[in-house]
């Protein structure tokens, strides 16, 4: 039995070692330098090159700084506008009773299921209609649908978790003369800190490594977020780059890295009970 | 797992006599803040949803360029559609890629990942740790430097022909290369296997220990008892992650760009349907015919789910042996 387990034990860490090696042969390359990257095939760099962080921060006319505070300010409101219009959204399916409940909701699983490669181009065109798309406000296409509900996931789970959460307080509070708007703001909005805080950690982290819609939506340099602007670094393939270019990957996972850190149990649990993806 | 998407159950009305009050009643008064707290889903479904879903049916029947006037905007019947199945060659071609990618990558990455779940499935010190590593490029998904790094990996100096040097194999430079370049990309896919992985876990760990005591009571192997319980008891949970994984694998787009840098190459060896909707629509700004094409592919997901559902039917059992 025992030598069964360390069987077991072995496979595993064969298989980690193969999962690890991209992330730390990417660690290793983005401290190597121009010639080290062509020659030296191991992990570990010969001379540590810190120089390629400093160059792919400056690599283009703006400052990676730039691409990062554009995409943290993307993230964190999609955050709050996921959370403040999935609660409100989920509050109304799983609490109250409102005439075609049951149509909206079977309509909201629908949207689940829509893939977004089907709206985008409809999308810009009514987005660039409004005169939405580039100057003066680059994020709103996309920053609006996250305040309207339409990440119908987040939607679902908070529904999901609202119903396990007891009617009796509800009532408890209604007999007491509470209004639906009562009963929200003090029995529910309360009660679900565990699944807004699930819905604001995978929100950030699809926000920050969203790449398709921010490359449809930005069209200004100064206004790209960092999944963008690395792109920027295929279109200028000279050899020189790719030392600057794995700096600014490693960087731009940096903030996913630490909240996966943080979460590491939470994130797991979560797609336990809820088959979120990654 | 046992997640079900039938509405919540009605809310019991307030009992005694609050329920009989007539107009401004709580009965009412609940119908107007359903939809108060409801109203930004409902924008929402309306404008970002409904309105170019309807927008993007139309354009698919138009030559609309984007860049004209709508009133610019020539209505050319199913010219787009005709076109997309009978005189362009690359849309026939982007779909083969899609469905190659898909049939290959799918079943191997739930292969890998219903096997890790095996081997992680029975508890020992660090399991937590090996699970949490397992998951974490399944987090990192589909970003964009994650597909550089891959597309570096497979290059001609990259880590992957190094460690084959080793072996004294002479590699080549896989992206570059029309017959490999997709394959590179199907093991990028099968590599974030940790999602599936998780959910297979919380599967595993429902099925009741008294069966595989049962089963060993009766002299079954532990290959017998993977077929007899684990895999039965398992394919609610298997088919969940196949019709999950088929979607995403369908969608996939950003790895396809970063190696081809948008173009869906090596010689379009890499097109995936995304890509070249992408393409189409932003690129060659045919957003008319782009937006047919999209139709398409929501037509198909939809089919390609129902078939799934229904060949369902044969092999997903349910504990409680009811139809669902």
């Amino acid at each position: 039995m025992r030598g069964r387990t360390l069987v077991r034990l072995l496979i595993l860490i064969v298989i980690l070692a193969i999962v690890l090696y991209p992330l730390l042969w990417m660690l290793g390359t983005s401290v190597k330098s121009r010639e080290e990257i062509a020659t030296n095939i191991g992990l570990w760099p010969d001379v540590f090159t810190p120089g390629n962080f400093r160059d792919g921060w400056q690599n283009f006319d703006v400052s990676f700084g730039r691409f990062f505070v554009n995409s943290a300010m993307v993230a964190v409101l999609t955050v709050v506008g996921n959370a403040v219009s999935c609660l409100l959204a989920a509050y109304a399916f799983a609490r109250l009773r409102f005439r075609m409940r049951k149509i909206w909701f079977a309509i909201m699983i629908g949207t689940l299921l829509l893939p977004g490669h089907v709206l985008i181009i409809p999308q810009y065109v009514l987005f660039k209609q409004l005169g939405w798309v580039g100057e003066p406000w680059p994020y709103l296409p996309l920053l609006v649908p996250q305040f309207l509900a339409t990440e119908a996931f987040f939607v679902f789970l908070m529904v999901q978790f609202m119903r396990g959460i007891p009617v009796e307080l509800d009532e408890a509070a209604k007999i007491d003369g509470a209004s639906p708007y009562t009963v929200f703001r003090h029995v529910i909005v309360p009660l679900s800190r565990p699944a807004l805080v699930t819905t604001a950690i995978f929100s950030f982290i699809w926000a920050w490594n969203d790449f398709f819609r921010q490359l449809v939506f930005l069209s200004d340099l100064q206004d790209y977020t960092v999944p963008v602007a690395l792109t920027l670094f295929i279109d200028s393939t000279s050899e020189s780059a790719v030392g600057p270019m794995f700096a600014m990957s490693l960087l731009s996972l940096v903030p996913v890295f630490l909240f996966f850190v943080a979460f590491q149990r939470l994130l797991v649990e979560g797609i336990n009970t809820s088959g979120i993806k990654g | 797992m046992a997640v079900s998407i039938a509405p919540p159950a009605e809310v019991p009305a307030a009992p005694g006599p609050a329920s009989r009050r007539g107009r401004g009643g709580p009965r009412r008064r609940e119908n107007i803040a359903g939809y108060v707290f409801l109203s930004p889903w409902l924008l929402g479904l309306l404008g970002i949803t409904a309105i170019p879903m309807l927008l993007s049916l139309y354009l698919s029947f138009t030559n609309y360029d984007a860049l004209t006037d709508f009133s610019a905007v020539e209505w050319v019947g199913f010219d787009n559609y005709r076109k997309m199945f009978t005189a362009d060659p690359s849309y026939w071609h982007a779909v083969r890629v899609t469905v190659e990618f898909a049939l290959i990558a799918v079943p191997l990455k739930l292969a890998t990942a219903l096997g890790v779940a095996l081997l992680l499935n029975k508890a020992f010190k660090g399991v937590g740790l090996f699970r949490g590593l397992f998951y974490l490029p399944s987090l990192l998904g589909g970003s964009v430097a994650l597909a550089i790094v891959w597309v570096n990996m497979f290059n001609r100096e990259g880590a992957f022909n190094s460690l084959l040097s080793v072996f004294g194999i002479h590699g080549k430079p896989w992206v570059n290369d029309p017959d490999w370049a997709l394959e590179t990309l199907m093991v990028l896919a099968i590599w974030q296997f940790g999602a599936p992985m998780v959910i297979f876990l919380a599967g595993l760990k429902q099925i009741p220990v008294e069966l595989y005591e049962a089963a060993s009571v009766d002299g079954a192997n532990a290959w017998r008892q993977f077929r007899a319980v684990t895999l039965p008891m398992l394919s609610p949970v298997i088919f969940f992650n196949l019709v999950l994984e088929t979607i995403n694998g369908f969608q996939g787009f950003t790895s396809a760009f970063v190696l081809s840098n948008g173009t869906g190459g090596p010689v379009d060896s890499t097109l995936m349907y995304s890509l070249n909707l992408y393409i189409k629509g932003f690129t060659e700004l045919q957003m008319g015919y782009a937006s047919a094409m999209a139709w398409v592919f929501l037509v198909a997901i939809a089919l390609i789910t129902v078939v799934l559902f229904s060949t369902g039917r044969f092999w997903v059992h349910y504990a409680d042996g009811e139809e669902r």
